[in-house]
């Protein structure tokens, strides 16, 4: 398998392939002969190189027959787009967040479809929020992973020679990675708020207007990739998984923790804020109505804490990438 | 072309390169050589932008490599068989590179025909085997068609054909006019691809020369002399007259003296002097690895030390040869058995020494290769490169 079945090697067999491969483009210029070039020679360097080629001064050596195209963001874009498709980390953490979505949002519906009476003037959408709280951990860990694993498998290294522009890399990363959550959260919550919203029609005083909505599908789907954004760029940060996977449920989880432990009056402003502000609360917020009485941030507000958050986070993260060696 | 000026990397105490200076140019091999830890892979790294110098520049035609515009077609890079990541498939990974670059997609397919992995293209890469990998990543290297290639250890976990095939693409590349700097620990391999030497140790320029430049002002050549066998007096003999004459005389395993410090002509007169029949005279040039390992011995970082295995083993007492340890007395003497009905295995012939498996007996390597074509010196390089590697 491993030695291929050419013969070995004649000299001329793999670098001269190029020339088919471009019937396309301009006429395939002949390998041109280094000699031909104007040769800003360097004393003494004869000695030790091939009969008849005395070296170019520049680096135009060598003039592939490919057509040459500046690569741009969308190039970047598609690459990355094949990254993410191609390795089974996404295939699994979207799947189980689908299912979670929409497992856990039609477990609870019938639950509370087969309990007779009236559920008050609860949103019937807000069923869904339990299952997209236990997504939120796969898509942190894609987020994560989408960047680390790079780093982890020395990846990177190979990525940055083909685009030296750590920006564009991380753009395109975080485009990618941000689009297909987002239209695979949308899927999923839009389908679990319909089935919600039929199961429970009637049983519920409180119907939601357009902008409930709004709020537990696409406000809730911009949120979760939002999140997953800054799991990618905290993984670029750390540059290792299990740190960062660590260190997002830690963002995720350990304000609800931590304010358990806040008993005394001195600390109540402290645990509020510490309840009011995380990421579960802030979820929660998307699925809110009037009558739950949110004292924290409401309405569409957990969403642009969350993209100053992230933004700030890939700011460092950008700033990482091209300060230290990758 | 490829520029270092003063190039210099720290890493907080530790200088992994210290002001290196030194030119790649376009149109042959450049072999980049040094032992393990001395700093090769970081300056490979520094001029890919992958680190920031601590000091002092390298460029690539005049540039920086983050400011080259179509980048990963001017610069072709293999660092590591491994980076990659494991669960995408061979081609899924040129792909994406592919597209990164703006190079189209056909070429993909073109590359994987050259490194002769098309048969598992579309298997993940977490199960290849290390020349697989060095396979893959040459490919990668060679997918822009770039006038610059960086190949660091392109030869590792090569099979021989593997090795050969890497020896030649380097050579058909440089000779279409592109700049290939390649690093290695192999001397030896480096002595068949490279047309130029860049070595390094511990970090600092030892040497920038010519090949033949390199052998000729780093090993002393010397002659073989032989007397007849049997006539130990005679040998002794000659060897104290070509002492006194101011020769360095080591004997050989085979009972040959190998002599330095004298021409042939005066070692012939002496042998007349004191009537002694010689059944061998010959010039022999040092090999590369001789001359490489005399180069960098001072800068070895992590030198391996004979397994002693005391108690275990009576030491071989033969004086004037250094016996390796490590290779019990009579090893290559008591070849496999042969089963009944199998045929002797062709390549288990006694007759060359075993290679020492350690660097640490640099000086008197026995029967050092010769310099010259390639063929002959292939075989040889093998087994160097195993017991290297075994290190």
């Amino acid at each position: 398998m491993t030695t291929p079945q050419q013969p070995p090697a004649p000299p001329q067999n793999a670098p001269q392939t190029p020339p088919h491969a471009a019937p396309a483009g301009p006429a395939p210029v002949a390998p041109p002969h280094p000699g031909a070039q104007p040769a800003a020679g360097h004393p003494g360097q004869a000695q030790g190189y091939w009969p008849g080629q005395a070296p170019a001064g520049g680096p135009a050596g060598y003039v592939s027959p490919i057509p040459i195209r500046r690569a741009t963001l969308l190039d970047a874009v598609a690459s990355e787009w094949t990254k993410i498709r191609s390795v089974r980390s996404t295939m699994w953490t979207l799947g189980i967040m689908v299912l979670l979505v929409l497992g856990i949002g039609f477990l609870a519906a019938t639950l509370v479809a087969g309990q007779d009476g009236d559920t008050g003037n609860s949103s019937p959408l807000a069923l869904g929020f339990f299952g997209v709280l236990l997504g939120i951990i796969c898509v942190v860990t894609l987020g994560v992973l989408t960047i680390s694993s790079e780093y982890g498998t020395g990846m990177i290294r190979t990525t940055l020679t083909a685009c030296p522009d750590r920006g564009r890399v991380l753009a395109a990363k975080s485009l990618v990675f941000f689009l297909l959550t987002f239209v695979i959260t949308l899927v999923s919550t839009g389908m679990i708020a319909m089935v919600d919203s039929t199961l429970l029609n009637g049983m519920t005083s409180y119907s939601p207007d357009a902008d409930a909505w709004l709020r537990a599908t696409v406000g809730v789907s911009l949120y979760v990739a939002t999140l997953g954004l800054l799991g990618l760029a905290v993984g670029a940060l750390l540059r290792h998984s299990a740190g960062a996977i660590t260190v997002m449920l830690g963002v995720v989880l350990l304000p609800m923790v931590l304010s358990l432990f806040m008993m005394g009056d001195a600390l109540s402003d402290v645990r509020k804020a510490l309840i009011e502000y995380s990421i579960p609360m802030q979820l929660s917020a998307f699925y809110a109505t009037e009558a739950d009485h949110m004292t924290g941030p409401t309405g569409w507000t957990p969403l642009w804490i969350m993209l100053g958050v992230a933004a700030v986070a890939l700011a460092g993260a950008y700033a990482s990438m091209t300060k230290r060696d990758a | 072309m490829i520029e270092a000026v003063g190039l210099t990397k720290r890493y907080g105490a530790k200088t992994a390169v210290h002001n290196l200076t030194f030119q790649v140019r376009p149109g042959a091999v450049t072999g980049f050589l040094g032992p393990n830890g001395s700093g090769k892979s970081t300056t490979m790294r520094m001029i890919l932008g992958l680190d920031v110098p601590s000091a002092g520049r390298v460029t690539i035609g005049g540039q920086p490599f983050h400011k080259l515009p179509n980048a990963p077609r001017q610069v072709g890079a293999l660092l590591d068989a491994k980076a990659v990541h494991g669960g995408r498939s061979a081609r899924m990974h040129l792909l994406s590179l592919a597209q990164l670059s703006g190079i189209p997609a056909r070429r993909v397919d073109e590359v994987l025909g050259v490194v002769g992995l098309q048969d598992v293209a579309r298997k993940r890469s977490k199960g290849f085997s290390l020349g697989m990998g060095q396979r893959l990543g040459i490919a990668a290297a060679l997918l822009g068609d770039p006038q610059v290639l960086l190949f660091d250890e392109p030869v590792n976990g090569l099979d021989p054909e593997g090795i050969l095939w890497v020896r030649n693409l380097m050579r058909s590349l440089a000779a279409e006019g592109r700049t290939v700097f390649v690093s290695s620990h192999l001397m030896s391999e480096m002595a068949l691809t490279a047309d130029h030497l860049i070595v390094i140790g511990r970090g600092q320029l030892m040497a920038d020369m010519s090949v033949k430049d390199f052998i000729a002002a780093n090993s002393a050549g010397f002659a073989r002399v032989r007397t007849p066998d049997g006539e130990t007096e005679a040998r002794e003999k000659l060897t104290a007259a070509l002492v006194g004459a101011g020769a360095q005389v080591l004997p050989e395993q085979d009972g040959a003296l190998r002599v330095t410090g004298l021409a042939l002509p005066r070692i012939s007169d002496i042998a007349h002097d004191v009537d002694t029949r010689l059944w061998e005279l010959s010039p022999h040039q040092a090999s590369l690895e001789e001359a490489y390992m005399r180069m960098t011995q001072g800068a070895v970082d992590y030198r391996s030390t004979q397994d002693q295995r005391s108690g275990l083993q009576a030491p071989p007492a033969q004086p004037g040869w250094q016996q390796p340890a490590a290779v019990p007395q009579g090893w290559a003497e008591q070849a496999y058995p042969v089963l009944p009905g199998e045929q002797p295995n062709p390549y288990a012939q006694p007759a060359p020494a075993p290679q020492a498996p350690a660097p640490a007996a640099p000086a008197t390597p026995p029967t050092p290769p010769p310099t010259g074509p390639a063929p002959q010196g292939a075989p040889a390089d093998l087994t160097k490169r195993d017991s290297e590697d075994a290190r």
